[in-house]
């Protein structure tokens, strides 16, 4: 299982904060789990498109596309950063 | 170095004065005050909610001072970021540097700033007149952190 965090305008759009989901086997990096959570439809395939800019972190650090998951990872989705 | 997230307010002065407490080797302390504006993008702000990433947050923030005691003679650090809902006038964050002499303080200081700006986990969503908006990323930010990296 890993957990999946989505924040601000990410969360709201997709009605919830976080999630355990099992990874299923073709799964194995950042990319691939958007792909995967873009297969749902709905609000997940508009929100989580390819084209939407979105940002990714791993256990709390910034991801790539192409960063590995591994059972029990913390992965966040969420919008450009605007704090500052 | 000290990083902290906070609901409540801040004191400039006496954050400044806990970053200098007993170090004789500092010469120079720069310090950054961001502020909540009341015009965003044409439009009036009535308040905003700042939005962040508990856990992530902090260690993004320490990971970009890393950066900047690793490319300026920085003695110590200190920096402040509010979250919560915040109103025109509020301070929102404090980026203060320590070091022997000014050019490293004024240096470290606006990189720490223009690495949080884009690097550390935080949304701000705004209030304005009945409609809420969550602020878009300015390209001018991306660009203002990039340029840290042209000059090596």
């Amino acid at each position: 299982m890993i957990t999946v965090l989505y924040f601000a305008r990410l969360r709201e759009a997709l009605g919830q904060s976080s999630e355990q989901i099992a990874l299923p086997g073709t799964v194995r990096d950042v990319e691939g789990l958007r792909a995967h959570l873009v297969a749902r439809g709905g609000q997940w395939e508009q929100e989580l498109a390819p084209r939407k800019p979105l940002r990714a972190a791993v256990n709390q650090a910034i991801a790539h596309g192409d960063t590995a998951l591994n059972d029990g990872d913390e992965v966040a989705f969420f919008p450009p950063v605007t704090g500052g | 170095m000290t990083v902290r997230i906070q609901t409540a307010d801040f004191d400039v002065s006496a954050e400044i004065a806990g970053l200098r407490r007993g170090n004789t080797k500092i010469g120079a302390v720069a310090s950054f005050v961001g502020v909540v504006r009341d015009v965003n993008d044409g439009g009036a702000v009535a308040e905003m909610t700042l939005e962040h990433y508990p856990g992530m947050t902090e260690k993004a923030i320490e990971e970009i001072v890393a950066q900047a005691r690793a490319r300026w003679k920085v003695l110590d650090a200190r920096v402040i970021h509010r979250v919560g809902t915040l109103r025109p006038t509020d301070q929102i964050v404090l980026v203060a540097v320590a070091s022997s002499h000014r050019g490293d303080a004024f240096a470290a200081c606006e990189f720490i700033m223009d690495y949080l700006k884009t690097r550390a986990p935080f949304w701000k969503k705004e209030e304005t007149g009945g409609a809420a908006r969550w602020v878009e990323a300015r390209e001018s930010d991306e660009l203002a952190a990039e340029r840290w990296r042209l000059k090596g």
